[in-house]
């Protein structure tokens, strides 16, 4: 534990911590929705995050860049302290990528534009390296060929892929991804995940909170057990799905391979 | 004459329409996005030019400025009372067009790192500018026809003109004031035509807008094509 808080965060390499959450808090109302969390992720990690509903995994994902204010708790990404004072959060977040449960594209704009207007207007690139980047990773998710249509045109697993090519433009060190295929009809959640497990295994750093048992088993390097704002348990897939240490987690991870299956 | 007088009511129109849009879409912002004071001070601006009759906004334009030794011409005055109230009208169309772009918007902007500045200048208004249009087109009819209050403070505008004809030759009054209403006709179905285009024109797929399902429709022929 000690050698763990040593705050060297000048390592690089596979070992180095690309985000650091430490004792996160955070009360709507009356209700402590996170009552002290504590994780860390390594460079190429992918952690994915199960539990009940209302038990705060959004609400910890959005206190990561603060798009959620915090109570009480530090964040690192890298050397930055998130929740320091006089951060500078737009350009912390323009370094981490956020993909929503319902996309949230930018209904205005085609595919092209969606991924590209970071480029034009956070990163202030010229406006034909932008346009090629977006084109990459337009290709990236398979979705080349779409570039123009406008996210109206698109069924919902492609809207969510163009969101995660909109996500991968910016070059984040981290993506965090919010139940990224609950909004999507069974055979569309497929088209996602194949993605993201691809993702994963280019060595992308991820935190996934999601219900999809089959792409945590194929992609996660540790799965994280959350009820009622703390976290129960977390260690690798295998060894959570074997031989848990709480029959809470058993009987959480029964229930959702019953309803997920595994698919992906 | 009446074509010059009708240059001068929509002289009045744009200053004022201008005016009044780009007054009403900072309120708007303010009442949405601002801080405690200044919302509270952009609903009071809304309130104030929303509550207040318009011949009395034109009286006080007129005559206010006087008393502190400004002397406005009618038209200015005209323009600044009409158009301030048009601003608080408007300010509600934009209200209602912002609150209505779903939150995530906003929320994945900031999340790639916008300022709230950049989230609204890019994200939202092009979104609620659109759906505003119908709204809009509503405020452009009702004070089109508002130019005439102005002949009360003395503005050389149409209804002026017409008065002057009706006061003098009593059996002009009606054809006078049967022009009038023909030019006004005329001015409101043409400047709604002018707005349907606008509609139609910057209609997307997925906004609930005129045009917008032919644009989706155009946009599937345009795929089955390519894909033969």
């Amino acid at each position: 534990m000690e050698r763990e808080r040593d705050t060297d965060t000048s390592r690089r390499g596979p070992d180095e911590v690309v985000l650091r959450v430490e004792d996160l808090h955070k009360r709507y109302g009356r209700e402590e929705v996170l009552k002290g969390v504590s994780f860390e992720v390594r460079r190429g990690e992918t952690k994915v995050i199960v539990g009940p509903s209302g038990t705060g995994k959004s609400t910890l994902l959005r206190c990561i860049t603060r798009l959620t204010e915090p109570d009480r708790g530090r964040i690192w990404l890298g050397d930055v302290e998130v929740t320091g004072r006089g951060v500078d959060l737009n350009r912390v977040r323009a370094s981490v990528g956020f993909v929503f449960q319902d996309f949230n594209l930018f209904t205005h704009l085609t595919a092209l534009d969606n991924v590209r207007i970071g480029l034009l207007k956070v990163k202030k690139l010229p406006k034909d390296e932008a346009t090629e980047i977006a084109r990459k990773q337009l290709e990236h998710v398979g979705l080349a060929h779409k570039a123009d249509a406008y996210p109206a045109e698109l069924s919902g697993g492609q809207q969510q892929r163009v969101a995660i090519a909109r996500a991968l433009a910016m070059e984040p060190k981290l993506i965090l991804f919010d139940e990224p295929t609950s909004a999507l009809d069974p055979e569309l959640t497929g088209e996602v995940l194949d993605v993201m497990v691809a993702l994963a295994k280019e060595g992308m750093t991820m935190v996934v909170v999601s219900h999809e048992i089959g792409f945590a088993r194929a992609a996660a390097d540790e799965l994280i057990f959350m009820e009622g704002g703390v976290i129960v348990e977390q260690g690798p897939p295998d060894q959570l799905f074997r031989q848990p240490k709480y029959p809470r987690t058993a009987e959480f991870l029964r229930k959702i391979t019953a309803l997920y299956g595994e698919t992906g | 004459m009446f074509l010059q007088a009708t240059l001068i009511n929509l002289g009045l129109l744009a200053g004022l329409i201008i005016l009044g849009l780009v007054v009403g879409i900072p309120i708007a912002l303010l009442q949405v996005y601002g801080v405690r004071p200044l919302r509270w001070l952009a609903s009071a601006w809304e309130g104030f030019f929303r509550g207040v009759p318009a011949l009395v906004l034109l009286f006080l334009f007129f005559f206010g400025p006087a008393q502190f030794g400004v002397q406005l011409s009618a038209f200015t005055a005209a323009i600044l009372a009409l158009g301030f109230r048009s601003s608080g009208y408007q300010s509600q169309i934009f209200r209602g067009a912002i609150q209505s772009i779903p939150r995530g918007q906003m929320l994945a902007a900031r999340s790639m790192g916008m300022s709230r500045l950049q989230a609204i200048r890019y994200v939202v208004l092009p979104q609620a500018l659109r759906l505003a249009i119908p709204a809009w087109s509503n405020e452009f009819s009702s004070v089109i026809k508002d130019t005439t209050l102005a002949y009360a403070i003395g503005v050389n505008e149409v209804l002026r003109q017409v008065r002057y004809i009706a006061d003098r030759y009593y059996e002009l009054a009606m054809p006078a004031y049967l022009t009038v209403a023909l030019i006004f006709l005329v001015l409101t179905y043409g400047g709604n035509w002018l707005l349907g285009r606008l509609e139609r024109r910057w209609a997307l797929p997925g906004f609930p807008m005129r045009g917008a399902e032919e644009r989706i429709e155009r946009g599937r022929e345009i795929a089955a094509e390519a894909a033969r």
